[in-house]
């Protein structure tokens, strides 16, 4: 087992953990404000993939830079989502808000259906290609590669996560939306309009939802209908894995679940003597979340989850 | 100030306040007291909103506020402490007292509000950055107090606050109470502790399964026969 397979395993796995940690915040959020898994979030993503990729399909030849084009990707692809989080939530949970907890989790899974449709009808059920627009250099560092979009990955999913804790942390909406999370009827009592809080949620999440979008789309150089079902499952287990309704837990589970499975498939050849290849990669993450629920249902850093009712 | 007529609040079949009728004048302190499950509590939900009333009108200065959404409540100018104190365990202190002036924008009046509710309470001082979950019951009783000044309220409801709490400690909330009163504040008071109720108060209402069986002037219903064997153990 080489230094530079090791490292470059790393490596990729920073990357594939920093979109997770993304997505995970997004499931996280909404958790901790009302005790909710929005199953939908992932179709979130794959939305944002395909309006980014379908905006940056159209500029391709236009001869502007590819990171410009990247960028106006997103700027059309992140209203799209806030929009679409902020629907999910207004039809789909807020009739529901005093119904048992098993009828949005079942009305999840409904809008994601719909969604993956919805989808399907306006793209198509073939793979969409990432044109080569981004400069494709590659930095050497110890033996291992990392791309320059790599790294900008990893950079803007470092900003974005410092840019959220700065908003829950220190401003008055982010005191409100923990103050929401941690009592609503109180937060009431204080003026939170707790409606327009729990939407602002849905819009946030969505947001990164859309960064992680493309981000994923850049990364794989492809999107399709039914990329959000995957990676929404994935983005879940890590936001488990730290710990769910806990934003540092988000980042922490996102970025080591992505290290567990790069690290993973670089190695599961080795540890099987062939037996089982790369392709076994979706198996780690699945079997980290049975680990979690079984040994530390409340996650690395999360608290006792039972606490919210 | 306050004008509560033919209050009803009903739990699925269940009346728990059974169309009662009272007022709070401006500047003054009235009392409800009862003894447990006679309502009291119901009747503050209702009149801030954490509950629907089933029928019943609430007027604050002649406006009917029985139909505003829950959060509009405080721009109205009511504020609740609610009883088991309601702090946000997981925010520091000095987070929770912001939260009390969610719906200002004065950002000097605020600090200079703080500042006001760290002379009340020192031992808010000591510990603002402390997160509020980590303090004593008496503590917390005075932030929630604290927090609910931080609106600058015309009306006061406070819901049992001496509820749980060590001798020593209801003493210096009442205290603070009394002073907040002197202040010029209108509140209207809800507790098991009859006694002491009425001994802070100038009038009071007394609840008995969800009506109102008696009311007057605190001293006199201090004074009365079957307040005293009912509510004062004697």
């Amino acid at each position: 087992m080489a230094m530079d397979t090791f490292l470059q395993q790393i490596i990729n796995g920073l990357v594939l953990g920093s979109i997770y940690a993304l997505v995970a915040l997004g499931y996280t959020m909404v958790y901790g404000i009302m005790g909710l898994i929005n199953f939908a979030h992932g179709e979130v993503v794959m939305i944002g993939a395909l309006v980014a990729l379908t905006v940056i399909n159209l500029l391709a030849g236009s001869g502007l830079p590819g990171i410009v084009i990247a960028l106006i990707g997103l700027i059309a692809a992140a209203p799209v989502c806030m929009a679409t989080g902020f629907a999910i939530e207004r039809i789909a949970y807020r009739p529901l808000r005093r119904a048992p907890r098993l009828a949005p989790l079942i009305t999840a899974i409904g809008v994601s259906i719909v969604l993956q449709n919805l989808a399907m009808l306006i793209w198509g059920r073939r793979y969409h290609s990432f044109p080569p627009i981004l400069p494709s250099t590659g930095y050497e560092i110890f033996g291992a590669t990392i791309s320059g979009l790599q790294i900008a990955i990893v950079v803007i999913a470092a900003l974005m996560m410092a840019g959220l804790s700065l908003l829950v942390q220190r401003t008055r909406l982010g005191r409100a939306m923990r103050a929401t999370a941690e009592n609503p009827q109180i937060a009431q009592l204080m003026g939170v309009d707790i409606n327009r809080i729990i939407s602002l949620t849905f819009v946030i999440g969505s947001a990164l939802a859309a960064v992680a979008g493309l981000m994923v789309s850049a990364n794989y150089s492809i999107a399709h209908y039914y990329m959000g079902f995957i990676l929404g499952l994935k983005a879940f287990t890590a936001a488990v894995l730290g710990g769910i309704g806990n934003l540092a837990g988000a980042m922490l589970g996102g970025i080591l679940l992505g290290l567990i499975e790069a690290l993973g498939a670089g190695y599961i050849g080795d540890l099987t003597g062939g037996f089982l290849g790369s392709h076994y990669q979706d198996v780690f993450a699945f079997f980290v979340l049975i680990l979690v629920l079984v040994f530390r249902p409340s996650g690395l850093v999360g608290e006792k989850v039972a606490e919210r009712a | 100030m306050l004008e509560v007529t033919g209050l009803r609040v009903a739990y699925g079949g269940i009346q728990a306040v059974r169309g009662i009728s009272f007022h709070v004048n401006e500047g003054e302190m009235v009392a409800l007291i009862g003894a447990n499950g006679a309502g009291k509590t119901s009747t503050l939900k209702a009149l801030a909103r954490l509950i629907d009333a089933a029928g019943g009108s609430v007027r604050l200065r002649g406006e009917e506020i029985s139909k505003l959404a829950p959060h509009r409540l405080v721009g109205q100018g009511i504020a609740l402490v609610p009883e088991g104190r309601g702090v946000f365990p997981r925010m520091s202190i000095l987070e929770n007292l912001q939260m009390g002036a969610y719906c200002r924008s004065d950002r000097d009046g605020i600090d200079a509000d703080i500042e006001h509710v760290f002379t009340l309470f020192p031992r808010l001082k000591e510990r603002a950055r402390q997160l509020a979950g980590t303090m004593s019951g008496g503590e917390q009783q005075m932030l929630a107090l604290g927090r609910a000044l931080m609106s600058r309220p015309q009306l006061l409801l406070l819901d049992e606050p001496s509820m749980g709490l060590a001798p020593i400690m209801v003493q210096k909330i009442f205290e603070v109470i009394r002073t907040v009163a002197a202040e010029g504040m209108t509140i209207l008071l809800v507790e098991q502790n009859a006694r002491l109720a009425l001994e802070t108060s100038q009038r009071g209402y007394v609840m008995e399964s969800g009506e109102i069986t008696l009311s007057g002037e605190s001293a006199e219903l201090l004074a009365d026969p079957k307040v005293r064997a009912a509510y004062l153990g004697e």
